[in-house]
C-alpha cells in the first residue's frame, strides 16, 4: 500500500517499498495555469531533500520543484516533453514528474500527510 | 462582430500573409548589374543549393511592410503609458540629424585622424551625461540598459579583484527588474533580496542586516520600480560604502529627476542610463537601445574599452588594454558603441538644453500625480503620497469583479489605448503601472483618464463579459500562447507537397 | 518647448487637481541637500535650425565613406540599401513602437520578427533562430555561454581566424564567470589545427568564415572533431552577404550559428546600432538567448504570432535565465528583413557575386603591384595584402590623398609585430573601377 505525502511546497511523494514517484499537486497546477514544459532530472542524478529537483513552467513563470526526500533519481517522466498539459489534466497521476529510491525514509515524516496537506491549502485560500 | 467580409479584411484593417506566401521565383525588388565573369576564389566551396528566399517587386514589398505597420500600436499613435519604460514622443529631428551624410556614412575602423568630429560628438555625450549625473567618468559602449548594467557590475568586479577580494553576494531589492539578477549572475555573483517595507521602499533595516564582508554591490532603481523615490538613500549609500560595497543605479527612471537631481550627490558608484528611455531615441519595436554608464572616481579607472580621450588639439580613441594608463576591465561590444544612438541622443539633449530637461523631469511627475489624483478615488493606488514619474495601483479596486488585471488592460486595447505595465513589480498584487510621460497633454492625459474610470465603474458595475471577451476589434484577437510555448512553431517551413 | 505640451495654465490647474501648490511638493521625497535649485552647467534650450548648425559642424569635420573611395571591412561592410528601406522603416508604427508585449496591437512587429527569424534560419542553413541580439561580437559571446549550458563544460577553443573583438567579447565575459577560454594564434594564412586544443572539458570551438583574414574554409572536419569529444561547433559570419555565395555553416556541421547582419538594410554609422544573428539546432532551442516570435491562433482561430518561450527570459527566470537580454535590435532587423525582402533569392546570390567579382578584380590590380602580396588564397569580398611595410602607415597616408584604403590588421593587434604589414581590404558592389583605379595609383605612390 502506498504511502502519499505533501510538501508545504505542493509536492507529492508516493512512496511503495524504497521506491518513490514524485509529481505536483492539483492545487499546484491550477495555481501555475497551463503548463507548457517540464525539465525532469534525469536518471541516475542525486537528490537532497529540499534541493532543486525539476522545473516546471507555464506561459509566464517558471517554478522550481524540490525533492521531498533525499535519494537518487532512477527515472524522469518522459511523456511530459510531448505533452505537458498532462500536468495539468493528471497532476497526482500520469503528469508524476520522476520516480526516486529513497535514501532515508525517516525524511517522510517530516511532510504532510493528505489530511494535513488539506487543511493546508484551505488555509491559503 | 460584423458579417465576415469576403476576403476576411475589415476596412483599413487588411490581412497580409508571409513573404514566403508571396514567392514570384526569379523576381526581385532590386535591380543589379549582372557581375563579370572571374576565376572565383571560394576554394571549392560556393553555395550548391538554393537558400529559399521568396522573390517580390517592388511595390509587393512596399504594401506588405506598409500593411504590417498599420497593426502596430505606437507613441505616434497615442499615450503610451508603460511604467519605466518612458515612451516620450521620439523627434524626427534626431533622425535627420543621424542619416547626415559625415555621420552614417563612417566606417569604425577609419583612421582616426578622418572621423574627429565623431570622437568629438561621442566626447560631448559624454559630457552631458556626466554633467547631468554628477560623475565623472562615462563608458560609451553598451548597447542597451541590460548591458550597461552588466558594464556597471563588471567594473566593479574588476575593482573589488584589485583590491585583492572580488567578494560574492549583489543584493537587489525584491522589486528589482529581472535584468538586474541577470546581469550579476554573469558576473558571477550570487543574488540576495532585500524585501521592501509597507511604504513601498528600500527596508533599511533589512539591507544593514544583510550588508557584510561578502556583499560587493547593491543594485537600487531610484526613482524605484514602484515609482517612488528612495527617500532613505543617503543612508542606503553610507551603510554600503561602510560595508566596503559599491552602489549600483539602475538609471531606468533617470526621466524623473534628470536636471533636478544628480545620481552622484546620491553616493551612487555606477549607473546606466537609457538613451532610448530618458533621451527621446526611438524604442523601434524593441531596438536598439543604448545604455551608457557612468562612474564615481572609485570606478574610474576601470572603464571598459573603447573610451575617446580629448588630449586638447585632438581626440583620440583608446581600443586596446595594452594602449590605456588605466585598468579597463575589457571590451564588451564590438566597435564603439551604438553611435547612430548617440547622435540621436545628443539632437534631443541640444534641443531640450538643461533648462528643458529640468523642466520635462517636473512635468513628468506632475503628468504622473495628475492621473493618479484623478483616479485613487476608483483605483487602488498602492502607496500613499507623491509618486514621481509613475504611478502603482494593485487589483484591489477589481475584486468581487471576476475581471482580472490582465482582462482590464485587454479592455483598453479597444478603446485605442495601449496598456499600462502589467504584474510588474511583484510586491504588489496584480500590479498596474502607468507612466504617462511629459510629452503627453492635458487633454490626452484627461482621455487616457475617462477611460480607466469608464472601464473600472464598467468592471465594478458587473459587465464582466466585456472584459473578458477583449480585445474584439484589434487586428487579432486574444492569441493562445499556450500552445506556441507547448508546440513552438518559429519559422515558415514550405508545406510539404 | 516644442516637446512639452503643457503650458504653464495647464500646470497650474494640473498642480491643484493633485493637491500640490507648486511643483516642490511633489519633490518632497527628496532630500533637500541634493535637490538641484536650478538647472545644471549645460547650454540651454535650441531650436531645430541651431541644432543642425552644431551636428552638422561635427559631421563636416569626419571623412564619410560616401565621399571618398573606401575599402573598409574588418567587421563592417559598406552596401547599397534601396529607399524604400529607409522610408519604410521610417513609418511611426515602426519606429515608435515597443517590443510587442501586447500581441494584438503588434502583429506587424511579430509577423516580421517571424519573417526575419525565418531568413536567418534559412541563409545559416539551421533549424531555428532568434529575433536578434546586439552585434556579432556579443552575439558570439552568448553562444559561447549556450554552448557551455548545454555541454556542461568549462572551455573555450577561439580560432586566430575569428574578429579580434568578437574574441574579446567572449574572454571578457568569461573572466568574470570564471570560464576558461583557449585563445589560438593570429591565423592570417588559414594554417591553424584547432583539433588539437579540443578536449574533454572543451564545450565549445568558435570560428569565423569566411575567417577575419579574409579565407574561406570547410569546416566539416572540424565540426566532426568536435562532435566526437562532445564538444559543439560555433561558426561566426561577419559578413551575412557571404552567405549568398559561400556553403552556409549549418551544411558544414555548425551547431550554433552567430553573425553580424549590418551589410543589410543597416548602414556604417560609425560602428553601431548593428545587428547580432543567431540560429542554432532545434534540440538546443530552450538554450538560445533573445527574443523568438511564435505562430499560433487567436480565440477566432485566425494565425497570428507571440513573443515566445520567454521563461527563458530575465523578466522571468531572473538570475536563472539564459542572459540578461531585454532590448533586441528591432529597427535594424526590420532594416535587414527589408532589405532581403527586396532582394529576394534572384538578387540576393546576385549580390554576393558581385561583391565576389569586385573582390577579385581588386585583389588581381593590386597584387600585381610591387610591394604588395595577397596573403588570403580563398576570400569573399575581403582579402589580406602583405605590404612591403608597415601597414598603419600605409593607410594614414592613403586617407591624407582622401583615399579611404583599408584596415591595418595592426590596428587590431597592435603589439604583434609579425602582423603589422597586413592590410585587410574589402569591396563590395559599390565599389567602381574609378575608385579602384585611384586606390592603384595612390597605393603606388605610397609604397
Amino acid at each position: 500500500m502506498a504511502t502519499k505525502r505533501f510538501t508545504k511546497d505542493h509536492e507529492w511523494v508516493s512512496v511503495e517499498g524504497d521506491s518513490a514517484t514524485v509529481g505536483i499537486t492539483d492545487y499546484a497546477q491550477q495555481q501555475l495555469g497551463d503548463i507548457v514544459y517540464v525539465e525532469v532530472p534525469e536518471a541516475g542524478r542525486s537528490l537532497d531533500q529540499g534541493g532543486e529537483a525539476a522545473v516546471v513552467e507555464s506561459v509566464k513563470a517558471a517554478s522550481e520543484v524540490y525533492a521531498p526526500v533525499s535519494g537518487e533519481v532512477t527515472e524522469g517522466n518522459g511523456d511530459l516533453e510531448g505533452d505537458p498539459s498532462l500536468v495539468n489534466s493528471a497532476a497526482e497521476g500520469d503528469g508524476w514528474f520522476f520516480k526516486m529510491t529513497l535514501s532515508d525514509a525517516s525524511q517522510l515524516d517530516d511532510l504532510m500527510d493528505e489530511a494535513a496537506y488539506k487543511a493546508y491549502i484551505a488555509e491559503l485560500g | 462582430m460584423p458579417t465576415r467580409t469576403i476576403l476576411g479584411n475589415r476596412g483599413l484593417q487588411l490581412e497580409q500573409p508571409l513573404i514566403f506566401e508571396q514567392d514570384s521565383p526569379g523576381m526581385s525588388g532590386v535591380d543589379l548589374p549582372e557581375p563579370d565573369a572571374v576565376q572565383d576564389r571560394l576554394g571549392g566551396l560556393g553555395r550548391k543549393e538554393s537558400i529559399g528566399l521568396p522573390g517580390l517587386s517592388e511595390p509587393q514589398v512596399v504594401r506588405h511592410y506598409m500593411r504590417l505597420s498599420q497593426k502596430n500600436y505606437a507613441i505616434d499613435s497615442g499615450v503610451y503609458p508603460l511604467g519605466s519604460c518612458t515612451m516620450k514622443h521620439n523627434p524626427r529631428l534626431n533622425e535627420k540629424m543621424a542619416r547626415l551624410p559625415g555621420l552614417s556614412d563612417l566606417h569604425p575602423m577609419q583612421p582616426v585622424s578622418t572621423v574627429q568630429g565623431a570622437l568629438e560628438l561621442m566626447n560631448l555625450l559624454g559630457h552631458w551625461l556626466k554633467v547631468l549625473t554628477g560623475m565623472p567618468a562615462v563608458a560609451l559602449s553598451p548597447a542597451a540598459g541590460a548591458h550597461g548594467e552588466l558594464c556597471g557590475l563588471m567594473a566593479v568586479r574588476a575593482a573589488l579583484e584589485d583590491r585583492g577580494n572580488a567578494r560574492k553576494i549583489v543584493l537587489v531589492p525584491d522589486s528589482a527588474h529581472g535584468t538586474n539578477p541577470a546581469s550579476a549572475a554573469l558576473c558571477g555573483y550570487d543574488v540576495r533580496s532585500i524585501p521592501a517595507n509597507d511604504r513601498g521602499r528600500v527596508d533599511l533595516a533589512a539591507l544593514k542586516a544583510a550588508l557584510n564582508e561578502d556583499v560587493a554591490c547593491f543594485m537600487l532603481t531610484n526613482p524605484n520600480t514602484c515609482g517612488l523615490f528612495e527617500d532613505e538613500i543617503l543612508e542606503i549609500a553610507e551603510a554600503v560604502h561602510a560595508a566596503g560595497a559599491f552602489f549600483y543605479c539602475d538609471g531606468a527612471n533617470f526621466n524623473a529627476i534628470v536636471g533636478r537631481v544628480r545620481p552622484g550627490d546620491l553616493g551612487i558608484d555606477c549607473m546606466h542610463i537609457n538613451l532610448h528611455k530618458t533621451f527621446s531615441t526611438p524604442h523601434g519595436g524593441g531596438g536598439p537601445g543604448s545604455g551608457p554608464t557612468v562612474f564615481s572616481e572609485a570606478l574610474a579607472s576601470f572603464v571598459p574599452v573603447p573610451y575617446v580621450v580629448d588630449k586638447g588639439d585632438r581626440f583620440d580613441l583608446v581600443e586596446e588594454e595594452s594602449q590605456s594608463n588605466q585598468k579597463p576591465f575589457g571590451r564588451m561590444k564590438g566597435f564603439h558603441g551604438q553611435f547612430g544612438v548617440f547622435v540621436r541622443a545628443l539632437s534631443y539633449m541640444l534641443s531640450m538644453g538643461s533648462d528643458g530637461l529640468r523642466q520635462a523631469s517636473a512635468d513628468a511627475v506632475l503628468n504622473a500625480n495628475y492621473i493618479a489624483a484623478r483616479l485613487n478615488d476608483l483605483l487602488t493606488q498602492s502607496y500613499d503620497g507623491p509618486c514621481m514619474h509613475e504611478v502603482l495601483f494593485d487589483d484591489r479596486f477589481l475584486k468581487d469583479t471576476g475581471v482580472s488585471t490582465l482582462d482590464f488592460a485587454k479592455a483598453m486595447i479597444d478603446d485605442g489605448v495601449h496598456p499600462m505595465t502589467m504584474y510588474f513589480p511583484l510586491v504588489v498584487h496584480g500590479a498596474l503601472l502607468m507612466e504617462p510621460t511629459e510629452t503627453e497633454s492635458k487633454q490626452a492625459l484627461d482621455q487616457f483618464v475617462e477611460l480607466i474610470r469608464g472601464l473600472a465603474e464598467r468592471a465594478q458595475g458587473g459587465n464582466e463579459q466585456y472584459f473578458k471577451e477583449a480585445p474584439r476589434m484589434t487586428p487579432r484577437r486574444r492569441l493562445d500562447e499556450t500552445a506556441a510555448a507547448r508546440k513552438p512553431i518559429l519559422r515558415w517551413v514550405p508545406e510539404a507537397s | 518647448m516644442r516637446y512639452l505640451p503643457l503650458s504653464d495654465a495647464d500646470r497650474l490647474e494640473m498642480l491643484a487637481a493633485a493637491g500640490a501648490s507648486s511643483i516642490d511638493d511633489l519633490f518632497k521625497d527628496v532630500p533637500a541637500s541634493v535637490l538641484l535649485d536650478g538647472p545644471v552647467d549645460l547650454p540651454k534650450a535650441a531650436g531645430e535650425m541651431a541644432v543642425e548648425r552644431t551636428i552638422g559642424a561635427l559631421a563636416g569635420k569626419n571623412l564619410g565613406t560616401s565621399s571618398a573611395p573606401s575599402f573598409l571591412g574588418a567587421g563592417a561592410y559598406a552596401h547599397h540599401v534601396p529607399s524604400a528601406v529607409d522610408h519604410l522603416i521610417q513609418r511611426g508604427e515602426y519606429l515608435t513602437s515597443y517590443t510587442p508585449y501586447q500581441p494584438e496591437i503588434s502583429q506587424g512587429t511579430l509577423q516580421y520578427l517571424f519573417e526575419f527569424q525565418t531568413q536567418v534560419a534559412l541563409l545559416t542553413g539551421m533549424e531555428v533562430a532568434n529575433a536578434s541580439l546586439y552585434d556579432g561580437a556579443t552575439a558570439a559571446a552568448e553562444a559561447m555561454l549556450m554552448a557551455a549550458r548545454i555541454t556542461k563544460r568549462g572551455k573555450a577553443v577561439l580560432s586566430g581566424g575569428l574578429h579580434p573583438h568578437y574574441r574579446d567579447v567572449a574572454v571578457n565575459q568569461a573572466r568574470f564567470m570564471d570560464f576558461q577560454v583557449v585563445c589560438a594564434d593570429p591565423d592570417p594564412l588559414a594554417r591553424e589545427d584547432l583539433t588539437a586544443l579540443i578536449d574533454a572539458e572543451t564545450a565549445c570551438v568558435v570560428v569565423q568564415n569566411p575567417g577575419f583574414f579574409g579565407q574561406v574554409r570547410d569546416l566539416s572536419a572540424l565540426a566532426e572533431a568536435c562532435h566526437e569529444a562532445g564538444a559543439l561547433l560555433v561558426v561566426a559570419v561577419a559578413e551575412v552577404v557571404s552567405l549568398g555565395a559561400v556553403t552556409p555553416p549549418g551544411a558544414m556541421g555548425a551547431d550554433i550559428v552567430v553573425g553580424e547582419g549590418q551589410s543589410l538594410g543597416n548602414g556604417l554609422s560609425y560602428g553601431g546600432p548593428y545587428l547580432g544573428l543567431m540560429a542554432c539546432r532545434q534540440k538546443f532551442l530552450r538554450q538560445m538567448p533573445g527574443r523568438l516570435a511564435g505562430q499560433t491562433v487567436d480565440v477566432e482561430g485566425r494565425r497570428g504570432w507571440v513573443l515566445t518561450l520567454s521563461t527563458r527570459e530575465q523578466h522571468i527566470r531572473r538570475e536563472k535565465a539564459t542572459s540578461n537580454i531585454c532590448t533586441n535590435s528591432g529597427l535594424c532587423a526590420l532594416a535587414f528583413t527589408m532589405h532581403l525582402t527586396m532582394l529576394g533569392e534572384a538578387g540576393f546570390t546576385r549580390l554576393a557575386r558581385l561583391n565576389h567579382a569586385a573582390a577579385v578584380k581588386l585583389a588581381d590590380r593590386l597584387g600585381a603591384l610591387s610591394g604588395v602580396e595577397v596573403a588570403s588564397d580563398t576570400f569573399f569580398n575581403e582579402f589580406a595584402l602583405k605590404l612591403s611595410k608597415p601597414a598603419a602607415q600605409v593607410v594614414d597616408d592613403l586617407a591624407a590623398k582622401g583615399i579611404l584604403g583599408g584596415v591595418p590588421v595592426s590596428r587590431f593587434y597592435p603589439n604583434e609585430a609579425a602582423l603589422e604589414n597586413l592590410l585587410l581590404v574589402a569591396a563590395t558592389e559599390l565599389t567602381t573601377d574609378d575608385q579602384a583605379d585611384a586606390f592603384e595609383a595612390a597605393l603606388k605612390e605610397v609604397l
